[in-house]
Order: structure tokens, then sequence, then C-alpha cells
């Protein structure tokens, strides 16, 4: 098709391809861009509630645990061998899998990668790179009542 | 460095053969070759539905709790979401006009004539996947106007003889419209239509290629007693270009009637409340809803809805065989144009009527 057009000159082929490539890059952009934006998922208000009940506090035996839900997130509520209440984040700071009470070791545990946190939430052993966050723990009545720290 | 690039491309992708095919490729020019584009048009809306299908699938969740609440998250929070689905609807629609325009066009220029007999009847059930397309679509957005429809819809394969039954219990999943519906046409909707789609489409473009384009029988006789060959345009880039510039302005005409006419999403469907006024299909079923209006109970002891349905069928199957039953002479392609024309003037009357009574059942 080169030789068709030849006799009209470069300079009119110039003003047709510009035209053609700009009507390209308009119609690409106006394309690409709202998919782009569409494909980052929107951002959620996160609807985790200020505190939430955890069970009865008779029901938790010593050295045991339970997780609960705080929000979307899980939370971890142990009875300490020793008789105390204390609640922590259950997602194990490594690669966010959810962690467990180990009676027989007497501190939590992570089964995806053998990692150990102590009663205080501290990475003792293993991979985790960072303690568990804490909540607050307080009984009401015959509940037990987790908060989250501020 | 740029020719050893090419000769490596060359060797491992032998395309030369079709890119020689296509430069060599040309299209009749005469009075009706605006016919030609209207496929391509159709394929462009098919190219639409899929990219827009796939980006709301992202968001999109197929269960009676969660598929209104899905749709309206896609609507009001995903970022262009009311954009993406208002294509998709726009699109749809769009796309039912341009393939029915598409047949009319390839009807009326007598484009079916052999050797394209296969290239007609993959056509024509192209375009019953793509009205298959718009009534398993319709139900998603579980919303109260498309539960109702679909209901109504199903029901209507009641009148189908002898396996009536089994074909509503088929479509809908159970003996009702539930989550199972849904489900059903969720999946036909994503999964199962778009398979036999891709094949037909395939199948149809091939045969498009593979005969070139039909010349119109007027055209064809005309060019022989002046003994001059017909015009006609190369493929690329004269061809493309046109065509090109029409899928501009289709997409420019898509993005404007979502940004000022967006879809609606309506009411959550609620399978305990009364059928709101005004349910109806889409505007592409709503002649044959309009001929159920009309249809008596029974005519000689046969229920009326089986009746319709016998014609519709007959009707159906006479489109489709078309070519291997339409006479070549020229008197007879006229009394077929003017039949096929009379027939879209009452289809057009009868969705007319359908529209005007809808608008009086919401004043």
């Amino acid at each position: 098709m080169g030789d068709r057009v030849a006799d009209t000159g470069p300079a009119r082929r110039d003003v047709l391809n510009w035209l053609l490539g700009s009507w390209l890059v308009g119609v690409l952009g106006s394309i690409l861009y709202p998919i782009a934006r569409y494909l980052v998922p929107p951002e959620l208000p996160e609807a985790a509630p200020p505190s939430v009940v955890a069970g009865k506090a008779t029901a938790l035996a010593t050295n045991s645990g339970r997780i609960v839900a705080f929000g979307t997130a899980p939370v971890i509520v142990i009875r300490t061998p020793s008789g105390e209440l204390c609640a922590f984040s259950a997602t194990c700071t490594h690669l966010t899998c959810t962690v467990q009470y180990r009676p027989d070791l007497e501190h939590i545990w992570c089964a995806c990668h053998n990692g150990h946190y102590d009663l205080n939430g501290r990475n003792i052993a293993g991979p985790p790179p960072r303690p568990l966050d804490r909540f607050d723990v307080t009984v009401q009545g015959e509940d037990i009542v987790i908060v989250r720290r501020t | 460095m740029r020719r050893r690039l090419d000769a490596w491309v060359r060797e491992r992708l032998p395309l030369e053969p079709l890119v020689e095919a296509v430069r060599h490729k040309t299209v009749p020019q005469h009075r009706s070759s605006f016919a030609y584009y209207l496929g391509g048009m159709t394929l462009f809306l098919f190219g639409i539905q899929v990219g827009t299908g796939a980006l709301l699938l992202l968001y999109y969740r197929p269960s009676a709790s969660e598929a209104y609440e899905s749709v309206q998250f896609i609507m009001t929070r995903v970022p262009f979401g009311w954009l993406v689905r208002s294509i998709h609807a726009w699109s749809a629609n769009l796309m039912v006009a341009a393939a029915v325009a598409h047949l009319v066009s390839v009807l009326f220029l007598h484009s079916y004539r052999r050797p394209r007999e296969l290239t007609w009847v993959s056509g024509v059930l192209l375009l019953g996947l793509t009205l298959a397309f718009g009534f398993t679509g319709y139900l998603l957005p579980w919303n109260q106007l498309a539960f109702f429809a679909t209901r109504v819809g199903t029901d209507m394969a009641a009148a189908v003889p002898f396996a009536g039954d089994f074909l509503v219990r088929f479509t809908r999943g159970g003996a009702d419209v539930t989550g199972a519906t849904l489900t059903r046409l969720f999946g036909m909707h994503v999964a199962i239509l778009p398979m036999i789609a891709t094949v037909l489409v395939a199948v149809h473009l091939l045969l498009v290629q593979a005969h070139g384009m039909s010349v119109p029988p007027g055209v064809e006789r005309n060019a022989q007693q002046a003994g001059r060959p017909i015009r006609s345009l190369p493929f690329l880039p004269h061809f493309v270009l046109r065509e090109l510039f029409g899928w501009t302005v289709a997409l420019a005409l898509l993005a404007g009637l979502s940004a000022f006419y967006p879809w609606e999403l309506g009411t959550k469907a609620d399978p305990f409340a009364p059928a709101p006024a005004g349910i109806r299909p889409e505007w592409y079923f709503l002649w044959m809803f309009q001929v159920l209006k009309y249809a008596p109970a029974t005519l000689l002891g046969i229920p009326g809805e089986v009746l319709v349905f016998a014609g519709l069928g007959i009707g159906g199957v006479l489109v489709l065989l078309l070519p291997f039953w339409a006479s070549r002479t020229d008197r007879w392609r006229r009394a077929l144009v003017g039949v096929a024309a009379c027939a879209l003037l009452v289809m057009a009357a009868l969705t007319v009527i359908a529209l005007m009574a809808d608008g009086g059942a919401h004043k």
C-alpha cells in the first residue's frame, strides 16, 4: 500500500499516522485506566468491635485456650496453668497462620512453621519475627470480655 | 539487530501465509456494503461482554444471599464498578440488536446462498446463544424484576409437550426459582454458554474467511452484464480502519449510555413478595411475551401456550434451515424478503404494544 499513497507526500502520511497514534493512545488509555482502578479492591472500613464476649469464664479450664472471633480476626484466650486469663491476637506474626495453645508445652504454638510464643505473647522459638498483639481481658459477671489495647 | 529478531520470530511463529492472505484480502464495495460491518460490530460487542464479564466475576458472588449485595458493592464501592456493570448490561442489549441487524441484512442480501449454508446455520445458532446469554444473565443481580421475569420465563418451558415438567426443573435446578436457579444460570452464563460460543464463533469466522464476503445477486448480475469486475476495498488497512472507526463510535456510545443512563439495580428479590407491577422480560423477548398475552386459553382442545410454542418452534427451525429450502429464483427471493419484512414489522409492532402497555402499568 506504500506505493499507492506515495505521491501524496510524506507530510500528509505523518499527520495521519500521528492522528491514528493519538486516537489509539486515547482509546487504550480510557479503557485501561478504569480497568486498572477497578482491579484494585476498595478499602473496607474495619468493622471490628471495641470489645467482644469470649464465652463463660467457668467454661475455660486451667491450662487451655480457646479461639474467638474479634471482628474478622481470630483472638486466642488462654487460662494459664496458674489460673490467670490472657488474650492475644491468634494470627502468627510469621506468615499469618492461626496459632493454638499447647497444654503439653504450656505455651502458644503455631503448627505451620513450628513457631513458639510464651504466655506473654513473646516469640521464643522458630521463625516468628515479632510478639503477638496483646488484648486486655476482664471478667464481667460470668463472661470473659476481651478489649483491644489502644 | 532488528532483522535478526524478525527472523527469530518468523522461524518460531510461521504466520507468513496468514499475513500474506490478510494482505491480499479484499472486501467488495457496493451500495449495500455497510452490511459487512454488522458482523464485526457484533463480534466487537461480544469482546466487550467477555472483558467486562470477566471483570464483574472478580467481585460478583453467585448465591441468593449475596448476589444482590455483591452487585450493589460493585456499583457503589468498587472504583469504576458502576461503569463496568453498566457497560456489560448496555453492551448486552446492543449486541442483541447488532446480531439481529446482522441476520436481517444477511437475509435481505441473500448471503446465505451456496456455499455459505453452514455460515448461516452457525450464525443463527449464535443468535440463539446470544439470547440464552441474555436470559441467563438477567437473573444474576437477583433483583425483584429479574426474579419474577425468570419465574415466568422458565415456566413457559412447561408448555413443551411431554418434556415440559422436566425442562422447567432442569432450567430452575428444582421445582421453583431459588438460589439453586441462580447458581445454575450463573454456571451456564459464565462457563457452559461461553464454551459453546467460543467454538461457534471460531467456526463462523473461519467460514466467513474461507468463503469471503458474499456479493448480493443483483450486484453480481449488474457487474456481469456491464462486463466489469465488482469494485473492492483492500481489507488492510482500508476495511479494518473503517471497522475500527465503527468500534470506537460503539465504545463512545456505550460509555455515554452508561454514564447518563446507568443500569438500575432495583430492589432485592423476595420470593414471598407479590410480583411487582410492570414485570417484563428484556425488550428482545417482549414480542413473544405479547403473543402469549393474545393466545386463546385453548383452541380445538389444545392449550394456547402449546400452540404459540409450536409456532415459534416451527418458525425457528425454518429460519435455521433457510438456505436448504430457499429457492434460487428472483421472484421467490423477493417474496422471501417481503415475508421477512412483514414478520419483522409484526414483531416490532408487538414490542411497541408491550412497551406501551407496560408504561401504562407504571402510571
